[in-house]
């Protein structure tokens, strides 16, 4: 975000979502339909008032081209939308549809994303995404790259394995009063992670994300149309994201200096931060993103259970923003920040820091 | 408050080609944008964002290839966007891209469109076997046929239009040192005479399969008047998009289609498309789409757009309002660049750096992108002088 | 405009190889095989549909907007973004609302031949077609607005499938016309 300039006021009026270990009851645009209708009643708005929409989905996740193009149904484009689509978490088209609302034009804009891990193999799905021609033919998976990193943290001795399960436990206990938590328990003991076998070694099941099936819908509006929606909008203060190099041997998998640099850039202060939903496919992860964010004991982190309790892939960062954006709706906090990531490692991050009024 | 100016600053096109097999994905990506930075004569540090587009992921069989190319595109440390709307995704890449500089959040973004089709195989990548439904369909000439059959039954075109705009797009292609298909020596006969393949559309009548990349620099008010080279000003800019099948949907000219046209001419002020626009690339990959898109745009009359093909008025060599000079996406068709090239093309005719291509002192020029069941649309309109 | 042909090298700064790789013939092209397996669950409506094949009946999704009924089934009214919970049973007649003849084949159905003829089949009772082959006829006989009916599998290869219907005939009723054919019909009917 360039400093120069002062942005135009955006707010997240209403968010709705769901995660489930399998999604059978219904297929991703009959579950997209119903989120987007609760999310539109919420606010009260129709379609036709929504100046922009934009959505997040991966066809590759999916197992089909053009896999979009379905989902598109969910939300009643006719007649036509103005409409766009980013093959990224739901968090990066929350960007674009912030972005859009800048320029001044339009007031209102729908965000959403979805995904059905349940489909196919996940680690293999992500194999993909490593370059094409030197890594990704070895089908390396997104846990045992993760766990390339935990040892590096580990043999440093920048994290300890009970730091961990002091993770996967927060996790696991917020998780309880998360409806949308896979995984959650509200007395898991520290001594029963600790005894968990590795599953990659050093990384326990439990430091592993929980992979579900879900999506999330969110709308924005700018200035007065924002109060007109909603009593206490949760503003967006500022969004940024960044990425680092793709290739894992140039960079420090201990740090994620993408992830400090959209903080700073969004104008993250840690003195005022309630709230922080991670997104992060393991404990180390969660661990490394809390130091580059400098996050202290004032800030409560994923108070949902974040991706440990509940994680779909394209929709889990958006989902981040949504359970930020919530609190702050309700009254429950009063600034957060919400991170997305993208890649393997961590290596593309976006921070939203979000305040009620 | 109003939208920051934008201007395009500099454009880059690799030559397009059934398969690059000299460069990777990234060599590919990295040669379509150094050259937009030359032209734009900036260097990579200057820019402060990039957005990508392509279309399937499953074409190259790479996941988010943004990830992986995050280096090769100069990405590191800045904002990287992908971006898939389908066939429009080219055009659609173009304008996030320009909304990053209409909402004064950059001052210059590197924007691409890209596919290497030659790296997977794109039968394979669309007839994923999808379960519960019956696959008669083959391939997107299958879809698109029966809607061409209705818009010549509707507007009662003769049988070679779509043979004439085949014709046309080739002769064009052969001023255009980009492009893929380069057919010296074809006749009328030889296209009239290709295979019928999805009746009535020829195999002459379709375009080709390209490896290739297209790249433009777009820049804030402040850079479009510091830079040396002419630029091309952003004058309007729109997105539509409308389900796949509805109960009296018009397929044949999409409402989204009639209203995208219809924002982005009022954007810039037009009202007589045909007079006031000099050069035009839309998105044709089945060459009736010419005259199909000229009525749904409103450069010519319902039923009347075949005329303006028969009559030449879409030629380079003297018409009124000359069509995809480039040769449009019937001679290069790197699917996720096809909707940037309409867009970087136009640009380049404003700005008078089309060479041999070059329609004579244009001032305005349109470009456009389609995509999925014709319902997704990207346009965008450039001028030589500001807004 | 920069020259389309210049070699890739001379658009990046020199590189220099290492000696113990200079003598190496460079790598052209890798070779790597992706397999990725989905498992596809359709979802209650869906299933709904694909169990009426086996009794030779065709379900439609009815719109609790303004009642258009829309073939298969997809749970959503795609104008509105609306629910829908109502089927309905359909006829296995209709028209030809258009149609495409092909003559490249497809990749998984050898058992076709060439050239074939693809329709959107408009049912009775339905406000939007859905794709299927038209045979018993000659090709060039095909037309937007001729009626057509369903040919079932025997009842013993009868399964919970879309493909148990193998073909449309023509029925030899009169034809709809032109005008109010396909999706036209929605329109003449709100005029």
């Amino acid at each position: 975000m360039s400093k120069s300039h002062s942005f135009r006021d955006i707010a997240v009026v209403s968010v709705a979502s769901y995660q489930t270990k399998t999604l059978s009851e219904v297929n991703e645009v009959q579950l997209m339909a119903d989120l987007i209708s609760k999310c539109r009643n919420s606010a009260g708005v129709t379609q036709e008032e929504i100046g922009f929409t934009c959505s997040g989905s991966s066809d590759f996740l999916a197992g089909q081209a053009f896999s979009f193009v379905h989902t598109l149904d969910s939300v009643g484009a006719f007649p036509p939308i103005s409409e766009s689509h980013v093959e990224m978490d739901g968090a990066f088209a929350l960007y674009e549809a912030w972005v859009k609302l800048q320029i001044g034009e339009v007031d209102t804009a729908l965000v959403y994303s979805y995904g059905k891990p349940s489909a196919g193999s996940i680690i293999d799905v992500l194999a993909t995404q490593l370059d094409p021609y030197y890594v990704s033919p070895l089908w390396p998976d997104c846990f045992s790259l993760a766990a390339l990193q935990a040892r590096l943290l580990l043999d440093k001795g920048l994290i300890t394995l009970e730091k961990m399960a002091e993770i996967s436990m927060r996790s696991q206990k917020n998780g309880f009063d998360n409806p949308n938590a896979v995984r959650s328990s509200k007395d898991v003991s520290f001594e029963n992670l600790m005894n968990e076998p590795a599953i990659v070694d050093p990384l326990r099941a439990s430091d592993v994300s929980e992979i579900a099936d879900g999506g999330c819908a969110i709308i924005l509006a700018a200035e007065d149309k924002a109060k007109s929606f909603c009593e206490r909008p949760a503003w967006i203060k500022g969004i940024d994201h960044r990425v680092d190099s793709h290739t894992l041997g140039v960079r420090d998998l201990t740090r994620a200096p993408s992830a400090f640099l959209a903080a700073e850039k969004a104008g993250i202060n840690t003195d005022r931060l309630d709230l922080a939903e991670i997104h992060a496919m393991t404990s180390t992860q969660e661990f490394i993103l809390e130091k580059e964010f400098g996050l202290n004991e004032k800030t409560l982190v994923n108070l949902s259970g974040g991706c440990l309790a509940s994680d779909t892939t394209m929709a889990s960062g958006l989902i981040r923003i949504s359970e930020v954006a919530r609190r702050i709706i309700s009254g429950q906090v009063d600034r957060g920040l919400a991170h997305a990531t993208s890649g393997t490692c961590l290596q593309q991050n976006l921070v939203c820091i979000l305040e009620g009024e | 408050m109003s939208a920051e100016l934008t201007a395009v600053l500099g454009v880059g096109q690799t030559k397009y080609s059934s398969t690059r097999g000299d460069v990777s994905i990234a060599g590919l990506c990295r040669e379509a944008a150094y050259r937009a930075l030359e032209d734009a004569q900036l260097d990579w540090k200057e820019i402060d964002a990039v957005v990508i587009g392509k279309a399937p992921d499953f074409f190259e069989g790479v996941m988010m290839p943004e990830l992986y190319l995050a280096e090769a595109l100069g990405a590191v440390g800045k904002p990287i966007l992908r971006v898939h709307t389908a066939g429009s995704v080219g055009g659609s890449t173009a304008l996030v891209a320009a909304s990053l500089i209409q909402s004064r959040v950059h001052e210059k973004v590197l924007t691409i469109g890209f596919e290497k089709q030659s790296e997977s195989n794109a039968t394979w990548a669309l007839s994923l076997p999808q379960p519960f439904s019956v696959s008669i369909n083959a391939g997107a000439g299958g879809y698109f046929s029966p809607i061409i059959r209705q818009y010549m039954s509707r507007s009662g075109a003769p049988e070679l239009i779509g043979c004439m705009v085949a014709f046309k797009d080739r002769q064009h292609a052969l001023k255009n040192p980009y492009a893929h298909l380069h057919q010296n020596d074809l006749t009328f006969e030889e296209v009239v005479e290709s295979p019928m393949l999805w009746n009535p559309i020829r195999y002459s009548e379709t375009c080709p399969s390209s490896d290739g990349a297209c790249a433009m620099v777009l820049g804030n008010e402040v850079s479009g008047d510091r830079a040396e080279n002419p630029v091309a000003w952003v004058h309007g800019t729109a997105m539509r998009s409308e389900s796949n099948n509805f109960p009296g949907r018009d397929e044949v000219n999409p409402l989204a289609s009639r209203q995208c046209a219809a924002d982005v001419f009022k954007q810039a002020g037009i009202t007589n498309p045909l007079k006031e626009i000099d050069a035009v690339e839309i998105y044709v990959p089945f060459s009736w789409y010419e005259p199909m898109w000229l009525e749904s745009l409103g450069f010519a009359e319902l039923d009347h757009g075949w005329r303006m093909v028969e009559d030449g008025t879409t030629s380079l060599s003297g018409g009124e309002l000359p069509v995809n000079c480039s040769g449009g996406v019937l001679s290069s068709n790197p699917i996720g660049a096809s909707g940037m090239i309409r867009f970087a093309e136009a640009a380049l005719q404003v700005r008078g750096m089309a060479g041999d291509h070059q329609v004579d002192g244009a001032k305005k020029s349109f470009g456009h992108a389609y995509g999925g069941g014709a319902q997704y649309f990207a346009m965008w309109i450039v001028g030589a002088e500001k807004p | 405009m920069t020259d389309p042909n210049l070699s890739p090298a001379s658009l990046s700064e020199e590189i220099e190889i290492p000696e113990s790789i200079s003598g190496l013939e460079p790598v052209r092209s890798v070779r790597s095989p992706i397999k990725l397996i989905y498992d596809f669950v359709p979802s209650p409506p869906v299933q709904e549909y694909l169990r009426s094949y086996s009794k030779k009946k065709i379900l439609g999704h009815r719109s609790p907007i303004d009642g258009a009924v829309f073939v298969p089934p997809r749970g959503v009214d795609p104008r509105h973004g609306a629910l829908i919970e109502e089927s309905v049973e359909l006829s296995d007649k209709g028209h030809v609302g258009n149609f495409c003849v092909t003559n490249l084949p497809i990749p998984g159905r050898d058992d076709l031949d060439i050239p074939y003829v693809s329709a959107w089949i408009h049912l009775d009772g339905a406000n939007v077609g859905f794709l299927g082959l038209v045979a018993g006829c000659e090709n060039d006989e095909v037309h937007i607005g001729m009626r057509v009916q369903a040919v079932w599998k025997k009842e013993e290869e009868l399964g919970n499938t879309a493909e148990n219907i193998l073909y449309w005939e023509p029925t030899g009723e009169p034809s709809v016309p032109v005008e109010k054919a396909g999706n036209r019909a929605w329109d003449q009917r709100n005029e």
